[in-house]
């Protein structure tokens, strides 16, 4: 399968990429890490006239802690976010994200700011960047601005950045201490989108949850906060019975669709399993000092 | 529609091409440079046959377009075998049956290759997670992870023996 002809630029510099958009407008469409992007040009779900290639604009590649948030550039590859010391020690919920995002081939190219702008509630960043209270930087012709992860996603493969916009940077805050995260992911085979999937970040004051952030992933339209079942959580002693309630809260405010993957109920009820097993797992973190 | 000229070393040597944005790498690697090892599965970016070595590091040749690959150093199954030899990964896939009807073999040798290149010393499950991006429909994949422990083994004694 061939994609559909496409005039390409491989701007060097951020600057030379922007002027780019500005000037093709809609008609242009960037290229990240391209293994959403191609495989859709391929099947000419997408037919972009322009291809903007920002793979050679070197200064969107980092991971550093920066005073109490951790910056990361968006054509990192999600490679990279799973050898980052950093990440590993301090950012559990992320690095559980990285490593379970599609194969570890495509993990070699695809990037994280790809996996967010292409807002598709079944990639696994957004539930993570929502439980994580994220920041997204975005620069534009009229320069730079940053927009909170709960206003990033508005539709489905749609977001608030402009058609100008180019998303240069995430931004996590460091966790607290007591803080501890954890992602869980439903597929039936590596590579696969989830079946169902739940980001949970929550901090701990003793035996109580003092804060939580609960994402969900391919179980609705729009990348989804688990509201519900964060208010399950907030205040509450831990233990089996509140962990259980908190994963029956998410199965019923989340909106899956049937399709190949199962039925509504399924989806539902794996959903219930997956908020559970991260709520576990952070807890676990969060008493053991891991974050 | 734009035309491109690409110069990159594939398999050591440079070679300078005219290409069309649209040619993904794989159509890039088989048909213009005739290299028709690397093989063409699923053409959804989920089998791994395409798998090539993009400055090191494994990825699917048919989701890169071949314009993006300027200036890259390209690897491919056929630079593998230097002077008739086999090398380590094809003599293991070979001692170990890590093959039946070898479609797959050329991108999981690639693979393989990348991955050992990271971890040269890795436990069967991590070879199991390292090889998950490629598929194999005939082997159930016990033999090429015998296959790639036999290469990591012997890659390992002859960098010990020199």
């Amino acid at each position: 399968m061939i994609p559909a002809a496409f005039d390409y630029h491989s701007p060097k510099s951020l600057d030379e990429a922007l002027s780019l958009l500005k000037q093709h407008g809609g008609d242009a469409k960037i290229l990240a890490g391209g293994q959403s992007l191609i495989p859709a040009m391929r099947f000419r779900l997408a037919m972009p006239a322009i291809l903007i290639d920002i793979n050679r604009v070197d200064d969107l590649r980092y991971i550093e802690e920066r005073g109490d948030h951790l910056a990361i550039g968006a054509m990192t590859r999600e490679h990279a976010i799973e050898d980052s010391a950093v990440v590993r020690s301090s950012y559990s919920l992320l690095h559980d994200t990285a490593v379970v995002i599609a194969d570890p081939l495509v993990r070699n190219q695809a990037t994280v700011g790809g996996n967010i702008a292409h807002a598709d509630p079944a990639n696994d960043h957004p539930a993570t960047m929502l439980a994580y209270n994220a920041t997204a930087v975005v620069k534009g012709p009229n320069g730079e601005r940053t927009i909170g992860i709960d206003d990033f996603f508005t539709g489905l493969f749609e977001t608030a950045m402009a058609d100008d916009e180019i998303l240069t940077e995430i931004r996590i805050p460091k966790p607290p201490a007591n803080s501890g995260g954890a992602y869980t992911k439903f597929e039936r085979k590596v590579g696969d989108y989830a079946i169902s999937a739940a980001a949970v970040q929550l901090r701990v004051d003793g035996d109580t949850v003092a804060e939580a952030r609960i994402g969900l992933t391919n179980v609705s339209a729009v990348p989804m906060r688990a509201k519900g079942a964060e208010a399950e959580l907030i205040g509450k002693t831990i233990g089996d019975a509140v962990i259980e309630t908190a994963g029956k809260a998410a199965a019923a405010e989340c909106d899956p669709s049937p399709d190949l993957r199962g039925s509504v109920d399924y989806k539902r009820d794996m959903t219930r399993v997956m908020v559970k097993r991260s709520i576990q797992q952070a807890v676990a973190r969060a008493k053991g000092g891991q974050s | 529609m734009s035309e491109h000229e690409v110069t990159l070393t594939i398999n050591g040597e440079s070679v300078t091409h005219s290409v069309e944005a649209r040619t993904l790498l794989v159509h890039f690697i088989r048909e213009d440079l005739l290299l028709t090892g690397t093989h063409i599965g699923c053409d959804t970016t989920s089998c791994g046959a395409c798998t090539v070595l993009i400055d090191g590091k494994p990825v699917k040749s048919c989701t890169v377009f071949a314009v993006q690959a300027d200036g890259a150093e390209i690897e491919t199954i056929e630079s593998l075998a230097a002077g008739g030899q086999l090398h380590p990964l094809q003599e293991g896939f070979w001692e170990k049956h890590g093959l039946q009807c070898g479609y797959c073999t050329p991108g999981m040798i690639m693979s393989a290759k990348g991955f050992l290149a990271e971890n040269p010393n890795p436990t069967e499950d991590e070879i199991r997670h390292g090889i998950s991006g490629n598929l194999c429909r005939c082997t159930g994949y016990n033999k090429i992870v015998e296959a790639i422990q036999y290469a990591a083994e012997k890659l390992q004694a002859d960098a010990g023996g020199e």
